[in-house]
C-alpha cells in the first residue's frame, strides 16, 4: 500500500517534470526562433551596409551602387503625416473613452472596435484608403500612404491613452475640479500631465508599429525610383523598396534588401523595446 | 452619421486643393508591365539626366497597368498583352509598341546546362499543365537523347499576378496544344492547373533560382541577370534557335505592323528558320485625352526621346529595337490619335 | 497585452454637466468627435468593401463562397481556394503556436528562476516586433530553404507511406507551401497568445494554488488542474486573438506560401491565403468584377476576423470582470 502510494506519486512527479521540461523547450524554440530571425537579418543587412544607403537613391537594376535615400525619406514623411494627423485623433478619442463615456454603451461600443481595428488585417486598410483616396484623386501618392497608416496608428494611441489617462487617480481629478476649474482644464494640465509619459510611449510604439508596415502601402504609396518630397505623388518607402528588391533577381537589389531590413528592423526593435519598458514602469507590472 | 459625412467631405475638398496646386510638376507616374521594367528604368535614369523630367515606373504586372491606366492613377500603363481596338475605344486609350523580347523557359535541375535541354512546345505546355511531371519523362528523354535527366519531379513556377508575360506564353500554348487551348486558354491572368506563383518576372526567377527542379518563364533579360539556364525551344519551323537579339529581331521582322489596327498583333509562334517562338511586345497605353495634358505631353517625349535615342539601351539589355518603320508609324499614330 | 489594466478600480463617472460653461462643452464634442472617427473608420472599412463586393456577390451568389474556380480569363471566379489555405495555414500556426504558447506562459510563471523571467518575457514580445516583412524574407530566404533541404525530406519520407496521414505528407519538397507558411505564421502569433496567458496566469488567486500544494499536487498538476481552469475564458480569448492575427496575416505569407490558386490534400503544397490573393492582384485587376470578387474576399476576411477578434474580445473582458468582482 505504501510502496504502490509512493511509486504513484513518482510518477506523478517523473510526470510534471516532463511536462514542465517540454514547457522549457517551448521556450527555448520560442527564443531560437527569434535569435534566428534576427540573426539572418544582421548577417545580409550588416554586409550590405554602407554610406551609400542614406546619401543614394534606388538604383536601376543591373548598376552597381545606390543606396535607399528616398525611400528613408518616404517612409519619414508618410509615418510623419500618420503621427500628426493620429496623435490629436488618437489621444482625444483615447480622453472620451476613459474621461467622457464611462459605464455608457457608446464609450463600450468604440472600445471594442477599437480593440478590433488593432489588430484588423492591415490589407484590408490598404484596400479601404485605395477606395477612400486613390481613386477619387486619380493618383497613388504618399498622402494615401500616410493616412492608410495613420488608420493603423491611431487605435493603438487610443488604447494607451485611454489606459494611462485610467491610472491617473480619481483624487487628482476631483481635487482640480472641486477649485472650479473647468473640466477641459483639468484634462489638459492635470490629466494629460500626469500622463504624459505614458501616452507618449503609447505613440512611440505606434510609430514602431508602422515603420514596419508593408501591406497597407502597397496600394496606396506605391513606390517612386526618384528623391520626392511632393506628398501628391506617388512616393518610396522603405517596406515596399524592401518587398520589390528582395523578390529580384538582382544581387544588388538583394543586398539593398537586407540592409534596408537591417535598418528597419533594429529601429523597430529599439523603438518598442524603449517604449515598452517605459509602459511597463508606468504600469507598474 | 452626419459628422462623418461632414468629416469626409472636408477631408476630399481639403485633398482635392491640395493635390490641384502641384499638378504641375512634371513628374511622369507609370506602371504595367515587369516585363518591360529593367530597360524603362535604365531610360528613365538616362533621360532623367539629359532632360530633368522623372520618369516614375513601377512594375505591378501588365494587368494592373491596365487596370491603373482605367483608373487614371498613372499617366501611363504598360502592357504585354494588347488591349482589343474596341476595348481601347471604349475607355478613349490608345496603344503603341515600346520595346519588342523574348520570353525564354528557365530551369533549375542539377547537371543540365544553359541551352542544353530541347523542349517542343507541346511538351513545355504538358509540363504547365501537370501532364509531365518528372524529368526522366519520355517525352522529355525523346526529344533530347543523350541528356542525363533526373528522376525528380517538375516544379512548375508561374505568374501569380496579371502578366503579359503569362499572356504570351500562354498564348504560345494555346497555339502548340490543343489540350492547353481547351482546359486553361489564354490571358493575363489564368487558373494555372499546377505549380508555384512568383509575383512578377523577379518573383518567378526567384523561386526558380531557390527551388529544386524548377522551371519557370522569364523575359530574357531576367534570365541573363540571374544568370538562370534556359531551355530551347522549338519553333514554327522546328529549329531549336537560341533566344538573343538576333532570333527575336527575326520574329519581329515577320510581323506586319502596317495592316494591325492600334498595332495589335501577337508574335509567338512566328514564322522562319530562325525565329525565337515566344517573341513579345510592350505596349504603352494612354488617354487619348488625358485629364492632365502636361504630363501627357512629357510622357509622349520620353517615349518619342526613348524609340529614337533609347534604342541602344534597349539593345544593351537584350531588348530588339523597334524597326525604324514602325517607329514612324507610332509617331504619324500620335499625331492622327492623341490630341494635346 | 495588459488585460490586467482593466481590472483598476473605475473611477467614479463624472458626467458632462449641462450647465458647464463654453470651453467644456466644445471639449465634449472634440472628444466624442474622435471617438466617433474610430467607430466610423470600421463603419466606413466595412460599407466600402460591402459595396465594393457587391457585384461580386450578385454574379457569383453563394457559389462564391463553395466555388474553387478562379479563372480570371473566363471572368469566373470563387473564393473557396483562398478562403481554404487562410483557413488551413492559419490552423496550423494555432496547431503549433497554442501548446508552445501554453509552454513558455508556464514556463515563465511557473517554471523560471525569478532573475530571467523578465528577459525571457521580453524576448518572446521581441517577436510581436518584427515587422512582417522580414518574417517574410526569413522564411524565404532561410527558413523555406532549411525545410526543403532537412525536414520535409524527412516527413515525407516517415509520414508519406502511412496510410490517410501519408497524403498530408506527400509530394515534393519544395520548402515553399502550407506548412511552411503555418510554422512561419505560429512564430508570428506564439507572442500575443503566450503574453495574454503569462499575464492571466499571474493574477491566479496565490491561496488557490498554495492549497493545491498542500494536498501534494506536483507543480504540472497544479498549472493543470488549478492555473488553466481558472483562467480558461482568457486563455481561450488570447487563443483567438492569435488566430484572428493568423487570418489576416499579408506579407510573411505571400512570400512563402507559393501564391497557386490551388486545393491539396498535402500540406507540402502550394497555395493561397485571400491576403496574399488581395496583395497579389488587387492592384491589377483590370475588370470590375474581377476588382469586385477581390473586394468580395477582402470583406469575408474582414468580416471572419472580426467576429474572431470580436469572440476575443468578449471572452477577454468576461474574465476581467471576474477577476473585477
Amino acid at each position: 500500500m505504501a510502496s504502490s502510494s509512493t511509486s504513484l506519486y513518482r510518477r506523478r512527479q517523473l510526470g510534471s517534470l516532463i511536462a514542465l521540461t517540454l514547457c522549457g523547450i517551448a521556450t527555448a524554440l520560442g527564443l531560437v526562433f527569434l535569435i534566428w530571425i534576427i540573426w539572418t537579418t544582421l548577417l545580409h543587412g550588416l554586409a550590405a551596409l554602407s554610406p551609400a544607403l542614406i546619401t543614394e537613391m534606388t538604383p536601376p537594376p543591373g548598376e552597381d551602387g545606390g543606396g535607399l535615400a528616398n525611400a528613408f525619406m518616404g517612409s519619414l514623411l508618410m509615418v510623419f503625416l500618420a503621427v500628426v494627423i493620429g496623435t490629436p485623433i488618437g489621444v482625444l478619442a483615447g480622453t472620451f473613452l476613459s474621461e467622457f463615456s464611462r459605464g455608457k454603451k457608446l464609450g463600450e461600443t468604440i472600445r471594442f472596435v477599437n480593440d478590433i481595428l488593432l489588430s484588423a488585417p492591415s490589407i484590408i486598410i490598404g484596400l479601404f484608403v485605395y477606395e477612400l483616396i486613390v481613386r477619387p484623386t486619380g493618383r497613388f501618392s504618399g498622402f494615401a500612404g500616410g493616412i492608410a497608416l495613420a488608420f493603423i496608428f491611431v487605435p493603438v494611441v487610443v488604447r494607451t491613452t485611454d489606459e494611462m489617462l485610467r491610472l491617473v487617480p480619481d483624487v487628482m481629478r476631483e481635487a482640480a475640479l472641486s477649485l472650479g476649474i473647468p473640466r477641459w482644464k483639468v484634462t489638459v494640465n492635470v490629466l494629460y500631465r500626469s500622463a504624459s509619459t505614458g501616452i507618449l510611449t503609447g505613440i512611440l510604439l505606434a510609430i514602431a508599429r508602422i515603420s514596419g508596415e508593408t501591406a497597407p502601402l502597397l496600394f496606396t504609396a506605391l513606390n517612386n525610383q526618384y528623391w520626392s518630397l511632393d506628398m501628391t505623388q506617388p512616393m518610396a518607402n522603405i517596406p515596399v523598396v524592401i518587398f520589390q528588391f528582395a523578390m529580384s533577381p538582382y544581387e544588388q537589389w538583394q543586398n539593398l534588401a537586407w540592409a534596408g531590413a537591417f535598418v528597419m528592423t533594429a529601429f523597430v526593435l529599439i523603438l518598442s523595446v524603449v517604449s515598452r519598458s517605459f509602459l511597463n514602469r508606468k504600469g507598474g507590472k | 452619421m452626419f459628422t462623418k459625412k461632414l468629416l469626409s467631405t472636408c477631408l476630399g475638398a481639403g485633398l482635392a486643393a491640395v493635390f490641384a496646386m502641384s499638378a504641375s510638376a512634371a513628374d511622369i507616374t507609370g506602371a504595367g508591365s515587369t516585363f518591360v521594367y529593367p530597360v524603362l528604368s535604365k531610360w528613365s535614369a538616362d533621360y532623367n539626366k539629359i532632360n530633368g523630367d522623372k520618369l516614375n515606373y513601377q512594375s505591378i504586372g501588365s494587368g494592373g497597368g491596365i487596370a491603373q491606366i482605367k483608373a487614371a492613377t498613372v499617366d501611363f500603363g504598360a502592357s504585354d498583352a494588347p488591349m482589343k481596338p474596341e476595348d481601347l475605344q471604349a475607355a478613349g486609350l490608345g496603344q503603341f509598341p515600346v520595346v519588342v523580347g523574348g520570353i525564354v523557359p528557365v530551369i533549375n535541375v542539377k547537371g543540365i546546362a544553359s541551352g542544353q535541354l530541347k523542349l517542343s512546345g507541346k511538351v513545355l505546355a504538358d509540363i504547365f499543365l501537370g501532364n509531365v511531371n518528372k524529368w526522366n519523362d519520355k517525352a522529355i528523354a525523346d526529344l533530347n537523347p543523350g541528356l542525363k535527366l533526373p528522376d525528380s519531379q517538375i516544379a512548375v513556377v508561374h505568374r501569380s499576378d496579371g502578366s503579359g508575360t503569362s499572356f504570351n506564353w500562354t498564348n504560345f500554348f494555346s497555339k502548340v496544344n490543343p489540350d492547353w487551348k481547351s482546359k486553361v486558354g489564354e490571358g493575363t491572368a489564368v487558373n494555372w492547373p499546377v505549380g508555384i506563383g512568383g509575383k512578377g518576372n523577379e518573383g518567378v526567377a526567384a523561386y526558380v533560382t531557390r527551388v529544386k527542379d524548377s522551371i519557370g518563364y522569364v523575359e530574357y533579360a531576367y534570365a541573363l541577370q540571374n544568370k538562370l539556364p534556359f531551355a530551347l525551344v522549338q519553333n514554327a519551323a522546328g529549329q531549336y534557335p537560341k533566344p538573343n537579339a538576333e532570333s527575336f529581331g527575326a520574329a519581329a521582322a515577320s510581323a506586319e505592323w502596317g495592316t494591325a489596327k492600334d498595332f495589335f498583333l501577337i508574335m509567338t509562334n512566328a514564322p522562319g528558320e530562325k525565329a525565337w517562338p515566344i517573341t513579345a511586345t510592350t505596349w504603352a497605353i494612354m488617354y487619348k485625352q488625358p485629364k492632365d495634358a502636361a504630363r501627357s505631353k512629357a510622357a509622349f517625349d520620353f517615349f518619342k526621346w526613348a524609340l529614337e535615342k533609347g534604342q541602344k539601351e534597349a539593345s544593351s539589355l537584350d531588348y530588339v529595337p523597334l524597326p525604324e518603320t514602325l517607329v514612324k508609324q507610332i509617331e504619324g499614330y500620335w499625331t492622327s490619335e492623341f490630341k494635346g | 497585452m495588459s488585460e490586467a489594466l482593466a481590472t483598476m478600480p473605475a473611477a467614479t463617472s463624472t458626467p458632462p454637466r449641462r450647465t458647464g460653461i463654453l470651453g467644456d462643452r466644445i471639449f465634449f464634442w472634440i472628444v466624442t468627435a474622435c471617438g466617433l472617427i474610430v467607430l466610423a473608420a470600421l463603419l466606413a472599412a466595412a460599407a466600402s468593401m460591402l459595396w465594393g463586393g457587391l457585384s461580386a456577390f450578385r454574379t457569383f451568389g453563394f457559389g462564391f463562397i463553395t466555388g474553387t474556380e478562379w479563372d480570371p480569363v473566363a471572368g469566373h471566379f470563387a473564393g473557396l481556394v483562398p478562403i481554404y489555405g487562410t483557413l488551413v495555414t492559419s490552423a496550423l500556426a494555432m496547431i503549433i503556436g497554442v501548446p508552445v504558447s501554453l509552454g513558455i506562459a508556464v514556463f515563465i510563471t511557473e517554471v523560471a528562476p525569478r532573475a530571467i523571467r523578465g528577459p525571457v518575457g521580453g524576448a518572446i514580445e521581441l517577436l510581436a516586433g518584427i515587422p512582417s516583412i522580414i518574417y517574410g524574407m526569413w522564411g524565404l530566404f532561410t527558413f523555406a530553404p532549411f525545410m526543403s533541404d532537412y525536414v520535409q525530406p524527412i516527413l515525407i519520407d516517415w509520414l508519406g507511406p502511412i496510410p490517410l496521414i501519408g497524403a498530408l505528407f506527400s509530394g515534393a519538397p519544395l520548402g515553399i507551401g502550407m506548412l511552411t507558411s503555418g510554422i512561419v505564421l505560429a512564430v508570428m502569433i506564439i507572442p500575443f497568445i503566450s503574453s495574454v496567458m503569462r499575464d492571466v496566469f499571474l493574477v491566479v488567486p496565490p491561496q488557490l494554488k498554495e492549497s493545491a500544494y498542500a494536498l501534494g499536487s506536483t507543480k504540472w498538476e497544479v498549472v493543470r488542474d488549478i492555473v488553466i481552469p481558472h483562467t480558461r475564458t482568457a486563455v481561450v480569448g488570447g487563443i483567438f486573438l492569435g488566430l484572428g492575427r493568423a487570418l489576416g496575416e499579408t506579407m510573411a505569407v505571400t512570400f512563402v506560401l507559393g501564391n497557386t490558386h490551388n486545393i491539396a490534400i498535402s500540406l507540402m503544397e502550394p497555395g493561397t491565403s485571400i491576403a496574399a490573393t488581395l496583395a497579389n492582384e488587387f492592384a491589377e485587376a483590370s475588370d470590375d468584377l474581377y476588382r469586385s470578387s477581390l473586394t468580395a474576399l477582402g470583406l469575408i476576411l474582414f468580416v471572419v476576423t472580426f467576429i474572431v477578434l470580436a469572440a476575443a474580445k468578449v471572452m477577454l473582458v468576461r474574465m476581467a470582470r471576474q477577476r473585477g468582482e
